[in-house]
């Protein structure tokens, strides 16, 4: 028997501790002389007050759904991939390599080879790490936040000795060509009539991640692999007896993780940077643990959870903009969301629990 | 008709005038932040210096994100910030495709070129700054040979040590300049513990006098070169104080003085390509009673002279940057 109703543990678990989090939030805003409602305004103005604000807080909520949901798909079969971060590094690599060593005559053709590519690039990075736990045991978390060094020193060797032009002092590409620039929500809702703000760079690779997130559900409810990932991740020896192979299922569900991983580099490399810098990711990758964990690793709880984490982040970067909250509180306050819906979900979940089950001795 | 002039021209007066009032400048740090102790700070002292100046405010950010550069631009451009100033090559890119946008805004940007109209590019002739304090390097050691630790692996690096290799060569034909890099990524900037080690290595080759251009890396070699008793040489802000009477002097990069003329200049700045040198004060070494044991009247002397033959176009130094080749060290 379930122990609480479906809704509470979708919906009152986060909102409880959403507002724990904004509680000491503004506590410590007070504390440094600030006026917190002043900036929750300003946070929720800047970020979804305008076209402007959306597009930002949309841009950062397609990093989050392509690393959310890579988590959550290795979560289905029990494993935890901390290596988001490297994989979306090397999608990068796979984006800037198929943007710039190949012509492409239309920006549609080269979305669906970079995505392809990238998608590639970044299964291939979780490989390594899939194969020697299903073959030897080596525990996929330690393996796969150490690959996300070497996908860094590999993206540094490769970007200043490699890949910069000739003469630029920043260790990064040459800018993509015209003919691979994605177009941004501006360019698509226009003929519609709807006047979306240009600077803003939410661009095609959002309606690419609610596709993936769509295409995640059917994968892991409505197919026979989706079936054997989740008994694998259930029952190890359950899924054993009934004839699933436990190195097959590792390795293809971390396969599938490491490539929507990879796949967020159509949206920040591909359609913001236009160019492969260091360090493009920017955490997005372990951002993806905290969206996974708060989506309760469904593809439709990842979708929210990642416009949450948008909306943090753009509200963050406007408080930078707009008052003196100096940049590492601004990072303390996302932190806070982050342990609370994260980290210290059993926090809130067990008492819930503890009370539902009550009512329902109540009931009885 | 003239009447009607008039009055449009007065109006269009009153709102210009009206526009000046409320623009006011914005400075826009690199992910580095503004107390690095060294180049953004400089910036920051620049606009603090022209804040208690005129009592005006600016508006501030310290980046988090890639992502936020462009974004701080727009932001800052749309809210009416006027001129906007920003440190950092780093910027080149989105200046050059924001600054379009917003043709009635003027930027600055500081150690990068970008060519549009509104744009004010100022960039640094550090290769003469380091040519004279080579110099002093060269005059000051007495084993003739001479240490380089550049931060991360750039051609403006390399423009300092190439300078400081002609000015060595230039005191002492017969010195040897060592030269090394603390590596090849922006965490070369903030090193000290590398910094440290590449000193003591320079050291064991027998070099007595160290010019560090490594942004905080310099601090650990200036550390380690007082520790061991040689002498050093500090970068961009005046470091003399740092170790009294262990570094020999420091070459002056004014960064806060562009910043303070952006800044002074207001929404009127003129735009352009900006050149700090020696010639107008943009670069210099650094004199005071920290140092001042350490440099003879002769040595004095002679970087004097030299300093005015830069200036007077006499004396040309090879700038690294123009054609990525060094005549007096190879990389």
């Amino acid at each position: 028997m379930e122990k609480m109703p479906a809704w509470a543990d979708a919906v009152l678990v986060p909102i409880i501790s959403l507002l724990l989090a904004a509680i000491l939030s503004a506590l410590v805003i007070v504390a440094i002389g600030e006026d917190p409602v002043a900036a929750v305004k300003l946070m929720v103005q800047g970020s979804l007050g305008s076209t402007y604000g959306w597009g930002y807080t949309l841009y950062y909520a397609t990093n989050f759904m392509f690393t959310g949901l890579a988590v959550a798909v290795a979560f289905h079969a029990r494993m935890f991939n901390i290596g988001g971060e490297g994989q979306a590094m090397l999608g990068g690599l796979g984006v800037a390599v198929v943007c710039l060593y190949m012509p492409w005559p239309h920006w549609s053709l080269a979305l669906i080879f970079a995505t392809l590519s990238a998608a590639a690039f970044g299964a291939a990075w979780a490989f390594l790490p899939a194969y020697l736990q299903a073959k030897r045991g080596s525990h996929i978390v330690i393996t796969t936040i150490m690959f996300n060094f070497i996908a860094a020193a590999l993206l540094n060797y490769l970007l200043v000795n490699v890949m910069r032009p000739k003469g630029s002092m920043d260790p990064a590409t040459a800018k993509f060509p015209e003919t691979t620039h994605l177009p941004t929500l501006h360019d698509i809702l226009e003929p519609f009539g709807i006047a979306f703000s240009k600077a803003a760079p939410a661009n095609v690779s959002l309606i690419v991640a609610i596709i993936a997130c769509v295409a995640v559900y059917f994968l892991i409810w409505r197919t026979r692999l989706g079936y054997e990932i989740r008994a694998f991740g259930h029952s190890e020896s359950g899924a054993k007896y009934a004839g699933i192979s436990p190195v097959k299922i590792t390795v293809v569900a971390m396969l599938i993780s490491g490539g929507l991983a990879g796949m967020m580099a159509i949206n920040n490399v591909m359609g913001e940077g236009e160019r492969l810098i260091m360090n493009s990711t920017e955490g997005a990758g372990f951002i993806g643990i905290a969206v996974a964990l708060m989506g309760r690793s469904h593809p439709f709880g990842v979708f929210l959870a990642a416009i949450l984490f948008g909306f943090l982040y753009q509200g963050g970067a406007e408080l930078a903009l707009w008052t003196s909250i100096p940049r590492e509180l601004i990072v303390v306050i996302q932190a806070l969301v982050i342990l609370f819906t994260g980290a210290l979900d059993n926090m809130v979940r067990m008492p819930l629990e503890k009370l539902f089950l009550m009512f329902r001795k109540g009931d009885a | 008709m003239s009447v009607m002039h008039k009055i449009l021209g007065g109006a269009a007066a009153l709102a210009l005038s009206a526009g000046t009032l409320v623009a006011e400048p914005a400075m826009i740090f690199d992910l580095g932040g503004k107390f690095d102790k060294s180049f953004n700070e400089s910036a920051f002292a620049g606009a603090q210096r022209w804040a208690e100046e005129t009592g005006g405010t600016f508006r501030e950010i310290e980046l988090q994100s890639e992502a936020q550069r462009e974004q701080a631009l727009r932001r800052f451009a749309e809210a009416g910030s006027n001129p906007i100033v920003m440190t950092g090559f780093a910027f080149g890119n989105v200046l050059a495709e924001v600054a379009p946008d917003y043709p009635d805004t003027k930027f600055a940007i500081i150690d990068m070129v970008v060519d549009q109209p509104n744009v004010r590019s100022v960039v640094f002739n550090e290769h003469e700054g380091s040519y004279l304090v080579g110099m002093m390097a060269a005059m000051a050691s007495k084993s003739n040979t001479v240490g380089f630790i550049g931060g991360m692996d750039i051609p403006l690096i390399r423009k300092f040590a190439c300078g400081y290799a002609q000015g060595v060569m230039a005191a002492n034909a017969d010195a040897t300049v060592v030269a090394n890099m603390t590596g090849t990524t922006p965490a070369a900037w903030n090193d000290p513990v590398k910094g440290s080690e590449l000193t003591k290595a320079q050291i064991s080759q027998g070099a007595d006098v160290v010019y560090a251009a490594a942004g905080g890396t310099g601090v650990g070699v200036l550390q380690t070169a007082a520790d061991e008793g040689i002498l050093s040489i500090g970068v961009d802000s005046n470091q003399n104080y740092l170790h009294p009477g262990k570094v020999l002097t420091s070459m002056m990069k004014r960064v806060d003085n562009a910043v303070y003329q952006a800044m002074t200049d207001g929404p009127d700045m003129e735009t352009g390509f900006n050149v700090m040198g020696i010639a107008n004060g943009g670069i210099g070494y650094a004199m005071d009673e920290n140092n001042a044991s350490l440099v003879s009247a002769d040595m004095q002397k002679m970087v004097d002279d030299a300093a005015a033959k830069i200036s007077s176009g006499e004396l040309m130094v090879h700038d690294y940057m123009s054609d990525d080749s060094c005549p007096a060290l190879s990389f």
